[in-house]
């Protein structure tokens, strides 16, 4: 079984949100940027897969060269090989086109992708390619088996989750549950040098085709203070809830 | 020319989500100076739509769309846009129409933003303004095809009643193969979804262990809330994953959030931003979340909680 892995290249979630140059790009001075966690919880199925199936994985990202980093740190989870489209991520539809393109003549078994990106959260990667490609999808995944040709897959739904059949090729939207927080690998010191050695290629770019832009950021608006009720006056809870903030 | 408004039934009845969705709709509709179609599938009763604004209501009524398929329900709706010429087809960020989203703006050669917040600022270039960084920030964003597929973030624009034509009309759509079988569904019944409910009520660590839940599904179902919970909870195996929110976890957006014991690390502010008003109950008053919060209450939850449960339920018996 041949597996690509998506692989977005984001800002840690602790991270500080800030923009530069008149509010129109990401300010990244002092940023770590790491695997997007819902494609983390992707790889790491994915090792599964290679360790109990036998199975090949390939990581995938658009990116400029300073997305390598995390690329090699996919390579050292235990990822074979990767590739990198080399352009500016410029949005989803564009991600998307540029993924389609390379499976198209890069055909893959099991296609795995996070759910959405915890940085743009436009949450379409995925379901482009699948619509582009014709290949079967399923998102918001927390649990993946194959057997032979055959996926059984747990989708989260509103209120509750559903157990679905389908063919390989599959393109999945995964998300945690894929695997537990505690099955997330840290790259040994052995893997690390491996990574070094693991082929990453890099691939141009083969349209600028895009549908929408992100012209400027804005930050929420500085927040009003809060207001402390003391732990024996809950009635005055009850009262601002009610009253002021007309939600009971 | 029209905008499409995409919504969803369970078992014959309107979601209330797809009230907003028709505001939003009809709003929308008004200033391109078009009409405003609402697609519904397998529902009893469309005529409530009307009063949000509903021109046309297209039904489609065919038991084999009764199991959630996105492929084939998004090829059905972009039949349906091509039908009226739709320039804008509007969507909700509930798990379904997420899913199926960018199937359709493949169907339909549109281009897509999710999580918008607002009515376009501008139409030509066509701009609204979206939440991203899982809302520590919005970006206003352009959609440049001629076709605009809008997914709306919940409650971000509320529902708004404003009388439309309300003509019916049936369609009847060809239906694609299935290649994906739903093999079981399985439900939580009678409790509320996060994703359905107005008010979450969401405990952490502070409760000290999965047996003190009582004490926020007490408080939920005295406010007809759903139950969440933060992600060490729930990495810790005190409560499912389907309850967990924050950034890797779920969205939330509801008008309330209490948030009982946590203590508001960035990544759980970041998923709970959008609810409207927040409420923080937590023993430490230097907790983070009392930043974030609109109201809290500085006091040990086994004491508050119950007390809070009691005379909501007061509040209740003495306000319906």
């Amino acid at each position: 079984m041949k597996i690509l892995v998506c692989i977005s290249h984001v800002p840690d979630t602790t991270s500080k949100i800030n923009f530069v140059d008149d509010n129109k790009t990401f300010d990244n001075q002092g940023v770590q940027f790491v695997i997007n966690p819902n494609d983390e919880f992707g790889l790491t199925r994915a090792m599964w897969f290679k360790e109990k199936q036998n199975a090949t994985v390939d990581v995938i990202n658009v990116g400029l060269s300073n997305t390598e980093t995390t690329l090699r740190k996919a390579l050292a989870i235990g990822a074979d090989r990767a590739i990198r489209i080399d352009s500016e991520p410029l949005d989803g539809f564009f991600v998307a086109k540029q993924i389609t393109n390379y499976i198209n003549t890069n055909p893959y078994d099991l296609i795995i992708a996070g759910r959405e990106s915890i940085d743009y959260n436009g949450g379409m990667v995925p379901g482009l390619i699948a619509g582009f490609s014709k290949i079967n999808f399923v998102t918001n995944c927390t649990s993946l088996e194959i057997d032979n040709n055959q996926a059984t897959i747990e989708r989260e739904i509103d209120g509750g989750k559903e157990i679905l059949n389908c063919n390989l090729p599959l393109i999945i939207g995964g998300q945690k549950g894929l695997v537990e927080e505690s099955d997330l690998r840290i790259p040994n010191m052995r893997g690390i040098m491996q990574a070094r050695q693991k082929p990453l290629d890099v691939v141009p770019c083969s349209n600028q085709d895009l549908r929408t832009n992100s012209i400027k950021f804005h930050k929420p608006e500085p927040r009003q203070e809060v207001k402390l009720v003391s732990s024996d006056e809950i009635d005055k809870l009850i009262d601002l809830l009610h009253n002021e903030a007309k939600v009971l | 020319m029209s905008v499409l408004a995409y919504i969803e039934s369970t078992q014959g009845k309107i979601k209330k989500n797809a009230f907003e969705i028709v505001s939003y709709s009809s709003a929308l509709a008004k200033k391109l100076n078009v009409d405003c179609h609402v697609l519904t599938f397998n529902t009893d009763d469309s005529s409530e739509l009307k009063k949000y604004g509903a021109d046309k209501i297209i039904k489609i009524s065919n038991i084999e769309l009764d199991n959630f398929d996105a492929k084939i329900i998004a090829n059905v709706t972009a039949q349906v846009a091509k039908s009226i010429n739709a320039n804008c087809v509007v969507l909700s960020s509930s798990v379904n129409s997420r899913y199926m989203a960018p199937l359709l703006a493949v169907e339909l050669d549109a281009g897509y933003l999710s999580n918008v917040v607002e009515l376009p600022s501008n139409l030509n270039p066509f701009t609204v303004k979206r939440t991203s960084f899982t809302n520590k920030a919005f970006c206003d964003s352009t959609i440049n095809s001629d076709l605009k597929l809008i997914g709306l973030s919940s409650n971000a624009y509320g529902i708004k009643e404003n009388e439309g034509k309300g003509i019916e009309e049936d369609f009847n759509p060809i239906l694609l193969e299935k290649s994906i079988s739903v093999k079981s569904t399985e439900k939580v019944s009678g409790k509320i979804s996060i994703a359905d409910a107005d008010i979450v009520v969401s405990g952490g660590r502070g409760l000290k262990g999965p047996e003190n839940w009582n004490l926020i599904e007490d408080l939920a179902e005295t406010l007809g809330a759903a139950t969440a919970c933060s992600k060490p909870v729930s990495d810790m195996g005190w409560r499912p994953h389907s309850e967990h929110v924050g950034q890797t976890g779920k969205p939330v957006a509801t008008n309330l959030y209490i948030a009982i014991g946590i203590s508001g690390a960035i990544q759980h502010l970041a998923g709970i931003n959008s609810s409207k008003i927040k409420v923080v109950i937590n023993n430490d008053p230097e907790a983070p979340f009392f930043k974030a919060a609109d109201y809290g209450v500085v006091g040990d939850a086994f004491q508050v909680v119950p007390i809070l449960n009691e005379k909501l339920k007061a509040f209740k018996a003495q306000n319906s």
